[in-house]
């Protein structure tokens, strides 16, 4: 009897062993990476908020492959070689896409192999020349505020804000202090100024990053500056 | 070996034996299921389909799952599992939705066969077929509440098997629609249910009523409010509901609470108005309050275990409890009684306000604090809590200890006393009132309720006549009627205000702060947000500084993203007899709370399943999709 036990041990481990190397599927191997560009520049926004669909052709039920759109305006994504649909969910970003209204735009994207692929919005306004110093406890900024819209689809800047935060992560809900200017008591869009007073931090380091928002009237998604690391 | 194969024949012969009456083998009439046929003729049979029926109404927050209470900021969670929920800085799109089409199959065939059903009498057939079209529209209300309009099925589909499902698909309706529906259904069936304010569990005339009034109000503030949030809506209609149908709905709003009869506040016991508050979700005899609850009973395995989660550690009847502890976010929103928002006062500019009695800081305040929340000095069970976080010494610093009553020996002392409460708080220790707060709202006093063994049978209460006079006063307001503050001062009234509010005071702040005062853990802070459009704006995900918590009281949109804690701590200055003995309070954050919670655009209307939309291309997206 122990002998039929170990015989059926062994064909059942064998039948194990040999299962796993047919269950095995490929691993997704093409890379699609890129930048959310505006005539070539990236568009800063907020990590972990900003996002866009693949759909992914072939398949009966069809479920969207997210991408997230990092802080500096870069995605990427590992799929597998397809032809995928890419689009943005409505309301996602502080832009509009190239053709917008009731339709979605939609861009086919044909992978084989790795692949770049910058994808062209239009953003409401874009932060440009931000310049930063540190003086005297202080964080000082100046930059110009580029109204890209001007059409029927114009908006207004509800505010912008200065962030500084320890790590490079750098938003409205991560930031050490800020300070805000109302999109209204903006006087002169080509220099703003804006200032913030370091706080302490703990543990205690002599470099703070930084950065410009700007939250658009109606637009949940803000646009920012590029993140500057500030010694002090 | 000969063994087996005898067995083997004999196996073989039964199942040939059984081979030969073939048509009676799959014809047998099943002896542990009721058919179709016999239970739509019977009363008690019908009742018991109703019984599961009713067990089957979606609660959100409920009493069930106290652990959803901590989502919002109004209340931390002690247990370790649930610290995710004060780290997250956003909530997923598909939060709390819904798409429940089997309980509405269920409830659509239940109807039908009520309407073919003539061996039942009539009587008890009208009743049944308004309780079931109650629960029905009731469901339509879960889910456009979470979704926007849903496709509308009032009769149960079936497949022909022709390979073409089309037929089954059928599109999103308009929210305004759905809206309409749920009010006409509830409109018909209190023509069909019974006038009894007696019933608390099943549906009568006052629940439909009552229902109505809170249906039309949400409706109607999507309406008005709808306009803010111009990017959650849909061109169909399937989200978004014109501005010009408010006043409608409004009004349909306030006639419903005024047809909610045979009801009134529960005031059992006006001498302490704070007991009375904490009784009515625990006096299940005679309270004429309760309009429509969930009901428990002991020894019946229907009980729940948020007594046994939430007692406090200093008393416990198991190894745990202090799950849920209330935020001083909402504990500083009750009013002082002079009808004035204050917070609380812990500090002079340049030093800490001393008090004699941990309970002197939250003096002269709506008596619904202490009903609501279990504070550091009050007792639950007759037995005072100890809440307190350490000792302050002369130079601030404090002298604490890492567990329930842990020992140390004070400067100046030989021996070694407790130095930190039975209850906490004591940063990050799982089951400790981390908050300073414990709850105290559907807390069951009754020994035995706080042990495994017995549990809990405190109904959870879906609506309460509260509910309805604040529905009457928000319609009332929004009609610019000045009949608001009449229904918002018997509430006010009840919490111990003796000034009654003017026709002035009545803004839509006050509206707003009354509704999450009175309304606390009872399931409305999320859908209120959502409908009168500030979820956005109250949780924008902005990291919250003291100034902030103190900042913009009784605001409508004041930020609640973070949960802060009030620690009291027992001064120890044994040569300073002004100060020693006294009671200091600290706000801190409770240290898990890290994540600023941002309510996006979003999440006013949760993702619909990629499956839903695979099965059905009909179905329109919603606008975060």
């Amino acid at each position: 009897m122990k002998k039929i036990t170990n015989y059926i041990l062994l064909i059942a481990a064998i039948g194990c062993f040999a299962s796993c190397a047919k269950d095995n599927y490929d691993a997704p191997n093409a890379t699609l990476k890129g930048r959310i560009v505006y005539n070539g520049q990236p568009i800063n926004v907020e990590y972990n908020q900003v996002r866009f669909q693949l759909w992914e052709s072939g398949y009966v039920n069809v479920k969207p492959i997210d991408v997230t759109i990092a802080q500096d305006g870069g995605y990427s994504a590992m799929l597998f070689n397809n032809t995928y649909k890419l689009t943005f969910p409505g309301g996602q970003g502080p832009f509009m896409t190239k053709q917008s209204g009731a339709a979605k735009d939609t861009i086919v994207v044909n992978l084989s192999g790795n692949q770049e692929l910058d994808i062209e919005v239009l953003p409401y306004y874009m932060v440009r020349d931000a310049q930063f110093t540190a003086s005297a406890g202080n964080i000082a900024s100046t930059f110009k505020l580029e109204k890209i819209i001007n059409d029927a689809n114009a908006k207004n800047i509800d505010r912008v804000t200065l962030y500084i935060n320890k790590t490079q992560f750098v938003s409205e809900g991560n930031n050490v202090a800020k300070t805000s200017i109302n999109g209204a008591d903006i006087t002169n869009p080509n220099s703003v100024n804006l200032s913030v007073a370091i706080p302490s931090l703990v543990p205690a380091q002599n470099y703070v990053y930084a950065r410009i928002g700007v939250r658009i009237v109606n637009v949940e998604d803000w646009i920012f500056s590029d993140v500057k690391k500030i010694t002090f | 070996m000969k063994k087996y194969f005898s067995a083997i024949i004999l196996s073989a012969a039964l199942f040939s034996s059984g081979c030969v009456k073939e048509d009676d083998f799959l014809d047998k009439k099943p002896t542990d299921i009721l058919l179709d046929e016999a239970v739509w003729k019977s009363k008690k049979l019908v009742l018991n389909v109703l019984a599961d029926l009713y067990d089957r109404i979606p609660n959100f927050q409920s009493i069930d799952g106290y652990w959803n209470y901590g989502n919002f900021n109004e209340g931390f969670i002690s247990r370790n599992g649930d610290r995710w929920r004060f780290q997250n800085n956003d909530w997923g799109y598909g939060e709390w939705g819904m798409w429940d089409y089997g309980y509405m199959r269920d409830l659509n065939i239940a109807i039908q066969k009520l309407g073919t059903a003539t061996e039942l009498e009539d009587v008890d057939r009208n009743v049944f077929l308004g309780e079931t079209r109650f629960l029905r529209a009731l469901l339509y209300f879960e889910m456009v509440k979470r979704m926007g309009g849903v496709p509308l099925i009032t009769e149960p589909m079936t497949y022909d098997f022709s390979g073409d499902p089309t037929p089954l698909q059928h599109p999103r309706a308009k929210e305004a629609d759905l809206y309409d529906f749920i009010i006409a259904e509830l409109d018909a069936v209190t023509a069909l249910l019974p006038d009894n304010p007696g019933d608390k569990t099943r549906a009568t005339k006052g629940t439909a009523q009552a229902y109505i009034s809170r249906v039309a109000l949400y409706a109607g503030s999507i309406a008005k409010y709808g306009g803010t949030t111009p990017s959650v809506t849909l061109v169909g209609g399937e989200v978004g509901i014109p501005a010009s149908k408010a006043n409608t709905y409004y009004n349909k709003a306030l006639t419903a609470a005024k047809a909610v009869q045979g009801y009134s506040l529960y005031l059992k016991k006006p001498a302490d108005l704070a007991d009375n508050f904490a009784n009515i979700f625990l006096d299940k005899g005679g309270n004429p309050e309760v309009i429509f609850a969930e009901d428990y009973k002991l020894k019946s395995g229907k009980v729940h275990n948020y007594t046994i989660d939430n007692q406090p550690m200093s008393m416990t009847e198991e190894s745990f409890g202090s799950g849920l502890n209330p935020a001083l976010n909402l504990v500083q929103e009750f009013e002082l009684l002079n009808n004035t928002y204050a917070p609380l006062n812990n500090t002079n500019g340049s030093d800490f306000v001393y008090y004699d009695n941990p309970l002197d800081i939250f003096a002269g305040r709506d008596a619904r604090l202490a009903g609501t929340v279990i504070l550091p000095g009050a007792s639950f069970r007759g037995r005072p809590v100890d809440i307190w976080g350490g000792y302050m010494l002369a130079d601030k610093s404090i002298i604490s200890g890492t567990n329930f009553g842990a020992q140390k020996t004070l400067p100046g002392k030989t021996a070694p006393e407790v130095v930190v409460g039975e209850d906490g708080p004591i940063p990050g220790l799982e089951w400790s009132a981390q908050t300073g707060f414990l709850v105290r709202k559907w807390l069951d006093p009754n020994a035995g309720a706080g042990s495994l063994g017995t549990a809990s049978d405190v109904w959870f209460i879906r609506m309460r006549y509260a509910e309805v006079l604040l529905n009457a006063a928000e319609a009332a307001f929004e009609l610019g009627l000045p009949e608001a503050k009449d229904h918002i001062n018997l509430v006010r009234r009840r919490a111990g205000f003796t000034t009654d509010l003017t026709a002035v005071d009545i803004t839509f702040d006050r509206i707003v702060h009354e509704r999450r005062i009175e309304l606390a853990f009872e399931d409305h802070i999320l859908w209120d947000n959502k409908r009168w459009r500030l979820a956005h704006k109250v949780w924008n995900g902005s990291a919250m500084t003291e100034a902030d918590l103190k900042a913009n009281m009784g605001k409508s949109d004041k930020i609640n993203t973070q949960v802060f804690g009030l620690t009291p701590y027992k001064v120890y200055t044994p040569g300073v007899p002004a100060t020693n003995g006294k009671w200091v309070f600290k706000i801190e954050k409770p240290n898990a709370v890290t994540g600023a919670d941002r309510f996006r655009l979003g999440n006013y209307y949760s993702y619909i399943g990629d499956d839903v939309i695979n099965n059905n291309p009909k179905i329109v997206r919603n606008p975060n999709q």
